[in-house]
């Protein structure tokens, strides 16, 4: 089932009575999710993702725009007619009913000719919890169990209806960092499994980006770029993007291009066209610097952090608008730990360009 | 699990499901409504009576096709009822009562539960979980010894067979206990460290922030003396010393007689005046003191 | 030194508590025990220093008076019809009051005005509400015309008109009145209690619910009265210790007589036995009366916890 959102809006009235004042959660959002496919919202607290989420389940109206599944306008559905499957963020579960039961629940609701007889639901929902491996947890209550397996019985209950569509709202964020690693790869091989059309929510990227199929980053209502995950890590559409993804975080320096050369501080980084000359900000990816003794970058050394495979290294330079900068190295890199400087040159395609006010994307070509 | 099941619902299906969604909504919101409302009048219907009686002449009350509004509105029905059941007198004694028995149990519910809350004794914990299970117990099992005990005394009409035998509520100084616990120590500490004494922090400061359980303690307290029937009829139920309630009971307690109903009504409505007055300014801690309470009066 | 210093503080602080409860709540439960064992104790003669036995003949003669039948089963029978209705009643106003957002507050606060009532006032109202309409003239109770709305509206929907409370009415006629003006008192509590309760219930239970498309019927049987099942315990247990010390709204409607004009006491509860006793100078069969009241309560409440375990979850 795809998912279509049109000019999705939403304007939530003021708090505050006093003023008039009103917040745009969503503003204009248009994409079409594809049938079957991993969709993560990404972004800050505050940038939407969950307002949207909630439209789409139809627990939210929008104030503006319209919202199918396949062909049918569900705008005006309200949630129990949409057929969806929702995982909230604390899951939710019934504390009184066993997991079983809580499994079973949303087919007792069933109704009319899609009624089914008590073995069935006993199948199905043994059926749901083999898929997220819980049957042997099936007479519990869910105060006994872990986080993780909350989780799983939460997946359960959503899965168990076969919905159309399948919401998750920031799944991952009440686990710890093991059960998490453990938890996005399940959540992974499940909707892989059922192919049914998934959309969740997290404020996460390295989550958003390791499982999904595609990526949409927001911020502050308003849709910044779309697109696979290592597609809009490679190529993001504005700084925002570009700082946002990536671990560590990309290295920003304030800098200009001038007479086709691209300048940080004073050293001359590279030579680019088609740009005129203009005051810009400049992003490099960690891994986007090259050890080069003649290497036009010059940073001051502070620090080399060693992790196996690589080394980070953390160096100042007065271009820099981050304390330090950090870059990633090949450990078979060898270089002089004591030495008062450190140059590098940049690989091309590493390094993004941004107009200083807008923060848009300039795209350029190397000479 | 297969998606087989996932049924696509045709258009027109759609539209059908979506008026009989907005009808659902419509109607059950309705519904809902509908039986609020009619719950409201039920429960206004007796007060509305009661008013409404009040300012009708006896003639009038009595049709047999009863009028849902005066035909001749009769004020002088207020000041029979009045002079009738001297409710002048009625009011005096029980605001008497009330305000001296108040202020005087909100002083020793003050300094118990400070007690209780922050100095430290030998047998604290037992003693306080001795004075919480006597709350178990009903309070006619008290009467009894208390209306010998007034009477040995040589209480019987005086106000302070009225006033004493109550003073001290566990629930209160249970309800005062919980909220000094609340204050933090350090407030206590900072200002042992500042030469504060026990008495002057008391009253500076744990006795301004616990406030609004104070408010409630009063208005509850003054309440109970308001509505306080049976003990009253027991110990001082003479012309000086008679309380409200009963005095009411008895000014009209021939149920079977040729009784002036619309009189009868107005002395109710005086009654009951001053309670709906203190809980319409001062609803908040009525509402809250009793959510935590449970015990009427 | 500063350890005794705060000793002996902390008693200066407790004595008028103390010295006050010694009086007034310890020595009744100590007397209240010895009374009840005293047999033909008359606590003004007591003084005189005439011997008593000790015995349980005190609640013998409470078990045998006929009087107490009668108040056991009219406190029992109050309790039975009004607990249930009135919980009912109070969870469904109050699942109702909750779901709504436009004239929550107003309506909340008109449900809450029974409590803010003097129970002998309004239950005059209500007897005047449950007059007879028409005359008794000829019988040996001469009643001159009177009217009482709630016939008044029975006739206008063409029923016949039932004297509710009057010389010569049931027994069933006058439980129904006072069921009535119990429940009307015993609500607004009941609904304050429950709102909070389902204020604290987390909503995302019943988004979940709706997710799953469930009835408005199964939410409440299956997600609102299990969560709100501690407070519904409480409620009921609050409601039936209450119940059992019903008395002052039966004098509200039908006076001291406690019941209608030919039968007098024919509605008294256990509670009034008790101050019937007492005002018939009886302490020993008062206290018996009262323990046995206390023993009730006790009982009732114990029932009901064990029941609740089972059924309360957490």
């Amino acid at each position: 089932m795809k998912i279509v959102l049109q000019n999705l809006t939403k304007i939530f009235p003021s708090r505050n009575k006093k003023s008039d004042e009103e917040v745009v959660a969503v503003n204009n959002f248009n994409f079409e999710i594809p049938d079957g496919k991993l969709i993560g919202l990404l972004g800050p607290s505050g940038c939407g993702k969950s307002t949207t989420l909630y439209m789409i389940s139809g627990l939210q109206k929008p104030s503006s725009g319209k919202i199918f599944f396949g062909d049918d306008d569900v705008t005006e559905l309200s949630t129990e007619n949409r057929g969806i499957g929702l995982v909230f963020q604390n899951y939710a579960l019934y504390p009184h009913l066993t997991v079983k039961q809580n499994i079973m629940f949303p087919l007792q609701n069933l109704k009319g000719q899609d009624k089914l007889d008590k073995d069935t639901m006993l199948k199905r929902a043994y059926e749901a919890a083999k898929l997220v491996q819980i049957e042997q947890l099936l007479d519990r209550k869910p105060s006994e169990l872990s986080g993780g397996q909350q989780q799983r019985v939460a997946i359960a209950r959503a899965l168990v209806k076969m919905p159309r569509v399948l919401l998750l709202d920031e799944p991952l964020s009440n686990l710890d960092a093991r059960l998490r690693l453990q938890t996005r790869e399940e959540i992974r091989r499940i909707q892989k499994e059922t192919g049914i059309t998934t959309v969740f929510v997290t404020h996460d990227q390295e989550e958003a980006m390791s499982i999904s199929d595609m990526i949409v980053v927001m911020k502050t209502g308003i849709v910044q770029q779309i697109g696979k995950p290592q597609d809009v890590y490679d190529d993001p559409a504005n700084l925002f993007v570009a700082k946002f993804l990536g671990t560590p975080p990309i290295n920003v320096f304030s800098g200009r291009v001038k007479n086709g050369t691209l300048y940080i501080g004073s050293d001359a980084v590279m030579d680019i066209q088609p740009v005129p000359d203009q005051e810009v900000i400049i992003g490099i990816r960690p891994e986007g610097f090259l050890l080069d003794g003649n290497g036009p970058l010059k940073c001051s050394l502070t620090n080399v952090e060693v992790m196996g495979r690589d080394v980070s290294i953390v160096s100042t330079h007065d271009a820099s608008m981050n304390p330090s900068v950090r870059s990633i190295i090949n450990a078979d890199n060898k270089f002089d730990v004591s030495s008062e400087y450190i140059r590098y040159t940049i690989k091309p395609h590493k390094i993004f360009i941004f107009n200083k006010e807008t923060e848009e994307r300039i795209y350029f070509e190397v000479k | 699990m297969s998606q087989k099941s996932i049924q696509v619902m045709q258009a027109q299906d759609l539209k059908k499901v979506t008026t009989k969604q907005h009808f659902g909504a419509f109607f059950g919101k309705a519904g809902v409504y509908l039986f609020l409302i009619l719950i409201a009048v039920i429960v206004l219907f007796p007060f509305y009576w009661m008013l409404i009686s009040s300012i009708k002449s006896l003639y009038e009350y009595k049709l047999s096709k009863p009028t849902l509004w005066p035909q001749q509105i009769l004020l002088a029905n207020y000041a029979e009822a009045f002079t009738t059941a001297n409710l002048g007198r009625l009011f005096m004694n029980t605001a008497y009562v009330g305000i001296v028995s108040t202020l005087l149990s909100l002083f020793i519910t003050i300094i118990t539960a400070f007690a209780f809350a922050r100095l430290q004794f030998k047998g604290k914990e037992l003693l306080f979980a001795a004075l919480l299970a006597t709350m178990m117990i009903p309070g006619e099992l008290f009467t009894i010894t208390n209306y010998m005990t007034v009477s040995t005394f040589g209480w019987m009409n005086t106000f302070t067979a009225l006033i004493v035998p109550f003073l001290v509520s566990v629930f209160y100084i249970y309800l005062l206990r919980q909220n000094f616990l609340q204050i933090p120590n350090e407030l206590y500490l900072a200002a042992k460290v500042d030469g504060t004494s026990d008495w002057k922090y008391l009253w500076k400061v744990m006795v301004p922030l616990a406030l609004p359980t104070l408010i409630s303690i009063t208005i509850l307290k003054m309440m109970g003396a308001w509505n306080s029937y049976i003990w009253p009829r027991l110990v001082a139920n003479d012309e000086a010393h008679r309380l409200v309630t009963n005095g009411l009971r008895d000014a009209f307690t021939d149920i079977s007689g040729d009784t002036n109903y619309s009189v009868q009504m107005a002395a109710v409505a005086l009654v009951s005046a001053p309670l709906f007055l203190v809980f319409i300014f001062l609803r908040k801690y009525i509402m809250a003191g009793v959510s935590r309470s449970g015990i009427k009066g | 030194m500063v350890e005794s210093k705060q000793q002996w503080k902390a008693w200066l602080y407790l004595a008028p508590a103390i010295v006050l409860l010694l009086i007034f709540t310890v020595w009744p439960i100590i007397n209240t025990v010895r009374m009840s064992l005293l047999e033909n104790y008359n606590g003004l003669k007591a003084a005189g220093g005439a011997s008593f036995n000790f015995g349980f003949a005190n609640f013998e003669k409470v078990v045998n008076y006929r009087r107490f039948g009668q108040c056991m089963k009219n406190t029992l029978l109050l309790c039975v019809i009004t607990v249930p209705i009135s919980s009912i009643l109070a969870l469904l106003i109050a699942v109702a009051l909750h779901s709504i957002k436009r004239f929550q507050k107003v309506l909340q606060t008109i449900f809450f005005l029974p409590y803010v009532t003097n129970s002998i006032a309004i239950g005059m109202v209500f007897a005047a509400m449950f007059n007879i309409v028409g005359s008794f003239l000829g019988t040996d109770q001469e009643i001159v015309v009177t009217a009482g709305i709630i016939n008044n509206i029975i006739e206008l929907f063409g029923g016949t008109k039932v004297n509710w409370i009057n010389y010569g009415s049931t027994y069933a006629a006058n439980m129904f009145v006072m069921a009535v003006y119990i429940i009307w008192n015993a609500l607004p509590f009941k609904i304050l209690i429950l709102l909070g309760g389902l204020a604290s219930i987390n909503k995302q239970y019943y988004d979940a619910a709706k997710v799953d498309s469930t009835p408005r019927w199964r939410v409440l049987t299956r997600i609102t009265v299990p969560l709100l099942s501690p407070m519904l315990a409480y409620v009921i247990i609050t409601g039936f210790i209450a119940g059992f010390k019903e008395y002052t709204s039966i004098v509200g409607i039908f006076g001291e007589a406690m019941g209608p004009a030919n039968d007098s006491g024919r509605l008294n509860t256990m509670v009034g036995f008790i101050y019937d006793s007492l005002a018939n100078n009886n302490q020993g069969r008062a206290s018996a009366a009262a323990l046995i009241l206390f023993a009730v309560i006790l009982v009732v409440t114990v029932i009901n916890l064990q029941v609740s375990k089972k059924r309360v979850h957490y």
